[in-house]
């Protein structure tokens, strides 16, 4: 459209500059906080201009916090994650959509409810149940009798332990169950027309040839969305690897690590807070998703507005 | 629904089963323990729970710290949603007439969505420190006035910002969704009629967009309960003196520090319902959206 507004669009410019300031300056300012020496950082009228210290400061706090192993770490349980929750919601998807069955409504709705059980809000018990991941079948087999029976007949205590506390399948396991993702993959198989099953099927073609040689294939952008949403959320992840993972040494995560920066009276012992530390560590923490997100900015924005969440 | 099916066989059963374990040792499960926890209370000296009623409730909603801990995170959650989304539509909006320069404008306002809560706490709290951060100016003038550790209010404001900040670029994202789905013609046709821009801004735009406002408004606020965690525990550490003691923090730290199970899990089942409330009326208004656009 041809309109000519010259002045509405210098307000425009004016409008989002202004915004983007606000959005850049918290990060800008911690950049800048991370370019600097100790002294300067906690001189008192803050600084807007970047020094030269950051390379220097990168080092030390990359050494401080031990980042090389927990790095490593971190992306090995994000791309678990990720893989864990794709494969998982394309395969419940799939059987949900493509066999008839009786309950499969039923299945469906306890998956999707889950949705409105974040683990911020059971957090005390689901680190119970991760301390022994068969608690639950341990407490049935009780209940119904069935450790009895097994006592009487072969004599066996029956007490399963599993314990997930310091383990990556401690971190991994409970996030990866997907109501979001397995919604999206039901949506998306809804909409392959009937004709193709039949072709399928005609072929000789068995369920899971049909998943791994048609469905897939065709789902690949369905894939980069979740991945990328997914991987976001992964990395980012802290309440759970903070309570779960006690041995950091092994099974730290970047994002907990933060916890120990905060520069307050337990990390410094009453000396000068050193900002230009955790700044920096705060900087290398966040980089890798956002590198993400703008990368894959058209997959991220696709993945956003699809699972809405 | 489907006419051609795959019939049922162990391949299906097989390929719902990890879901359905995972679903069922890691959500219900804990809800259930949750449940139980709440209506009963362990024994000191061991012999198990005890069946104590709604007696945990009881204790909790009794509790001021409780019900303060309830105020802060209604706070939390309307100025935090209020702010983000306000910000976030005006940005859409402006950033939607496709000026020059639209693209570098859209990532630099997305990108903040993938920066982790606990580094949003820790980048704002040297923001907000009173002795290198912004607020340094101020205290050079007036010795004291601003200080996060001491002032309860100043906390919260600070928790405020560092969280609408962390959600703008979500809303963001879904306005400027919006926004591009309305229909050229719809827009020609105003043009037409002689609506310039802005008359286009307030008679066409913000009126289409009013699925999506409310949609983002009940996810706001649902995230600000469950999200505000990380954000919380390296800017403030709930104080000072417990001011920003969001539900969220105060359920672990009662469960993890204080080690009282059934008074967390009477929290929990409390924040639960609140979650399940407002996901309720978000589906509604998802439908509403669906037949809206």
């Amino acid at each position: 459209m041809i309109e000519r507004t010259p002045v509405l669009n210098f307000a425009t410019h004016v409008i989002l500059i202004f915004g983007l300031v606000i959005i850049l300056l918290p990060i800008w300012l911690a950049f800048v906080a991370a370019t600097q020496t100790l002294q300067a950082v906690n001189s008192a009228p803050v600084e807007f201009w970047p020094s030269d210290q950051l390379l220097v400061n990168l080092a030390e706090a990359w050494a401080m916090s031990d980042f090389g192993p927990k790095f490593l770490n971190t992306l090995f349980v994000a791309t678990g994650v990720v893989v864990g929750k794709i494969t998982l919601a394309c395969i419940t998807a799939f059987a949900l959509v493509f066999f008839n069955f009786r309950g499969r409504v039923l299945i469906f709705w306890m998956i999707f409810i889950t949705l409105m059980l974040p683990l911020e809000v059971r957090i005390v018990p689901t680190y119970a149940v991760a301390a022994n991941a068969l608690t639950p079948f341990q407490t049935i087999m009780d209940w119904s009798g069935i450790s009895w029976l097994i006592k009487a007949v072969s004599g066996i205590e029956v007490a399963l332990e599993w314990n997930l506390l310091n383990s990556y399948t401690g971190l991994i396991l409970p996030l990866v169950a997907t109501a979001t993702g397995t919604f999206l993959y039901r949506q998306f198989f809804l909409t392959i027309p009937d004709e193709l099953v039949e072709a399928a099927r005609m072929d000789g073609a068995g369920p899971l040839r049909f998943l791994w040689d048609i469905l897939i294939p065709l789902s690949k952008t369905n894939i980069a969305a979740l991945a990328t949403i997914m991987f976001v959320y992964a990395w980012n992840q802290y309440l759970w690897p903070l309570l779960v993972i006690t041995d950091r040494a092994n099974y730290g995560m970047v994002v907990v690590q933060l916890s120990d920066l905060v520069p307050d009276q337990l990390t410094t012992g009453g000396g000068t807070p050193t900002w230009h530390l955790a700044m920096a560590a705060t900087l290398v923490v966040m980089l890798p998703p956002i590198a993400i997100v703008i990368l894959m900015q058209r997959w991220f924005i696709r993945g956003l507005i699809n699972t809405d969440k | 629904m489907r006419r051609a099916y795959f019939k049922f066989s162990w391949i299906a059963a097989a390929l719902l089963a990890p879901q359905l374990l995972i679903v069922f040792v890691f959500f219900y499960w804990p809800s259930a323990q949750a449940l139980y926890w709440a209506f009963t209370l362990e024994q000191p000296w061991g012999g198990g729970n005890t069946w104590v009623g709604f007696d945990n409730f009881r204790k909790v909603l009794s509790d001021a710290y409780y019900w303060s801990s309830v105020r802060v995170s209604v706070i939390y959650a309307l100025a935090t949603t209020v702010l983000a989304m306000s910000m976030a539509l005006t940005l859409a909006i402006f950033v939607d007439r496709q000026l020059a320069g639209y693209k570098a404008y859209r990532v630099a306002i997305i990108w903040p969505y993938a920066v982790a809560a606990p580094a949003v706490g820790l980048a704002f709290q040297f923001v907000f420190n009173p002795g290198a951060g912004l607020f340094s100016y101020i205290n050079t003038i007036a010795p004291g006035w601003w200080d996060l550790s001491k002032y309860p209010w100043q906390a919260v404001t600070a928790i405020v910002i560092a969280g609408a900040w962390k959600q703008v670029a979500y809303s963001f994202v879904f306005f400027l969704a919006a926004l591009q789905s309305i229909p050229r013609s719809l827009t020609e046709a105003a043009a037409m009629d002689g609506a310039r821009p802005l008359r286009r801004m307030m008679d066409l735009q913000l009126p289409l967009l009013t699925p999506t406002f409310f949609f983002l408004l009940v996810i706001n606020i649902t995230d600000s309960f469950t999200d505000s965690f990380g954000i919380v525990d390296t800017l403030t550490g709930g104080g000072p003196f417990r001011a920003t003691d969001l539900m969220v923090y105060k359920i672990y730290a009662d469960g993890f520090r204080g080690f009282d199970y059934s008074g967390a899990a009477a929290q929990s089942i409390i924040l639960m319902l609140l979650v399940m409330a407002l996901t309720f009326v978000q589906f509604r208004y998802i439908e509403r959206r669906v037949h809206y656009t």
